[in-house]
């Protein structure tokens, strides 16, 4: 059974409370969630793919199994990558209903905007957008 | 020899934490910091001198009239301009070279004339050119570099004909560093018949500036790269040919007499100075310009010159050996080390150095040292054409002023090596 949203966004926070706020650390953690993200097929990063506003390149391939709303994705650098994978950990395997209807209070809660700057949070924003739209489609694809 | 603790305390800037390190302001190429002489002028004329200047018979404004001017004969002197009139105020460089464009284009440039650029330039010396050569139909023209990051002076020769009618170069790159033969492009230039613009954004800080002794045609400079305010800049150009431009904006200042059916202009500067301008910054600027007067470019660039040779071998030093956090050198092996890669390696070069890290985007880089508090600027330095000549999407470039020190950069290379660890 999947975890709920609310619950993988509780393990996120008390993961980012153990850096106490030391920035460094805190960037160190997301390359390694980056690099935690399984690999992305070659085939699936195109343009098509690509989320738009983001500084850095983000290539976000979602399909729809049973049911299930599924990802692949892949950034050009390593930190936009471990931000990526906290989407993808809290919203892999999830319904299109739970999706859309989730509110991802994790955000503030880690205090994201003063961790990545405004240029990296408009680009996260979209990342959501573009997660949201696909979860949109799924449902009314339904 | 300066005296860098007395040098720091005239910026208070640079007494804070940033992620709660100490900040490490290594990003003087994008903008200098202030000193306090610069700051208080600024106060004081806000709350003491404001008046519009010019045409008023009241005291605040003679004042600040006197003060304003103040700056041009300052600012005279720091170029060696001949006379006052040659200088007028900008917002900074971008303005200053649109205006040349703009004006000195509109009016001389014709079908078929070619403008010379540099394949270094920023933006700011790359658009206005392509905006006026599209107008008139003339054609843009590269000289091209080396791996360097030198200009090919030979391929210079080749672009140059009596076709030519202007040379637009960066005197020092922004991205790169690398001082430019620039006497030697202006003896050529003019071989030819053609006139010279430089983009001197990053060398007025950095090297003597004489435009008399180099014979440039135009100097465009920015004084927030000069420990001056944001939002002014100065164009010096040759007193004939400001004679013989047309104006860059209408309105208050410039003019002589205007009826509805006809007006007539002012004398140069002011027919290139319309509007109220920036006064409290162009009278602030003055005290950036005699802080670096009184300091002496000389002993600025061997400060500087110094701090670039340090943070070269440091950085080179990373990819020879295991250095450990103390900075003792343990193992003289291949290290498994992400390599780093110096970009601009001219042999003549100020204070600036780009560098990549294999494997890393150079956004990250920046990040992590920011965590570090340290402040260096990422991407492609608004130099797009620069970026694909060398094949990069961008670099991580550390600049350096005469406020900064080899302590700050050992920090540096010390979150560096951290980054480069495999």
């Amino acid at each position: 059974m999947r975890k709920s949203i609310e619950d993988i966004q509780e393990e996120i926070i008390s993961n980012f409370e153990l850096f106490e706020d030391d920035m460094e650390s805190i960037l160190f953690y997301l390359m390694d969630l980056g690099k935690k993200l399984p690999a992305m097929s070659e085939e699936h990063k195109t343009e098509e793919y690509i989320v738009k506003g983001c500084q850095s390149k983000v290539w976000l391939f979602p399909s729809f199994v049973e049911g299930k709303v599924i990802f692949e994705a892949d950034s050009n650098t390593e930190i936009t990558k471990g931000l990526v994978s906290l989407l993808v950990e809290i919203w892999i395997g999830q319904t299109p209903d739970d999706i859309l209807n989730s509110e991802l209070f994790f955000i503030e809660k880690i205090g994201m905007s003063r961790m990545i700057g405004s240029q990296r949070s408009n680009g996260f924003t979209s990342m959501i957008k573009q997660i949201k739209m696909y979860a949109l489609a799924y449902k009314t694809s339904q | 020899m300066v005296e860098i603790n007395k040098i720091r305390e005239q910026f208070p800037i640079l007494h804070q934490k940033v992620n709660g390190k100490p900040l490490v302001y290594f990003d003087n190429a994008a903008t200098t910091q202030k000193p306090l002489s610069v700051i208080e002028a600024l106060n004081t004329y806000y709350t003491k001198d404001n008046a519009n200047i010019h045409r008023a018979a009241h005291t605040l404004a003679a004042r600040s009239t006197e003060m304003f001017e103040d700056t041009r004969k300052t600012i005279q002197a720091f170029i060696n301009a001949r006379e006052l009139e040659e200088c007028i105020f900008t917002k900074g460089v971008t303005e200053s070279i649109n205006l040349v464009a703009q004006t000195w284009g509109r009016k001389f440039l014709q079908v078929g004339d070619e403008v010379v650029i540099t394949c270094m330039e920023h933006h700011s010396n790359i658009v206005p050119w392509q905006m006026i050569c599209e107008e008139k139909g003339a054609i843009l023209k590269v000289i091209p570099i080396n791996d360097s990051g030198e200009l090919l002076m030979d391929e210079f020769d080749k672009l140059l004909s009596p076709k030519t009618k202007m040379v637009a170069c960066v005197w020092v790159s922004n991205a790169l560093g690398t001082i430019n033969p620039v006497k030697e492009i202006i003896e050529k230039a003019h071989a030819v018949g053609a006139k010279v613009l430089l983009d001197g954004a990053q060398a007025c800080s950095h090297l003597d500036v004489d435009v008399q002794t180099l014979d440039c045609d135009f100097l465009a400079i920015s004084s927030h790269k000069l420990y001056g305010p944001t939002g002014v800049g100065v164009l010096y150009g040759k007193r004939e040919l400001f004679e013989a431009m047309p104006p860059y904006q209408g309105g208050g200042e410039m003019i002589k007499e205007v009826s509805f059916e006809r007006t007539s202009y002012n004398e140069i500067p002011y027919k290139f100075e319309a509007g109220t301008p920036n006064i409290g910054d162009v009278i602030a600027f003055k005290y950036a310009l005699d802080f670096v007067n009184e300091l002496g470019k000389e002993n600025i660039r061997n400060h500087e010159k110094e701090l670039l040779h340090y943070l070269v071998n440091g950085l080179l030093r990373l990819n020879e050996t295991d250095v450990m956090s103390s900075g003792v050198e343990t193992h003289h092996y291949a290290s498994p080390q992400k390599t780093i890669t110096l970009i601009g390696t001219a042999k003549e070069k100020v204070s600036v150095q780009s560098f990549i890290i294999e494997g890393m985007h150079h956004f990250d880089v920046g990040m992590m040292l920011d965590a570090r508090g340290i402040a260096v600027r990422t991407g492609h330095h608004c130099t797009q054409p620069l970026m694909n000549r060398l094949g990069l999407d961008g670099t991580v470039r550390a600049s350096f002023s005469v406020y900064n020190t080899k302590e700050e950069i050992d920090v540096f290379i010390e979150a560096v090596s951290k980054l480069v660890k495999k």
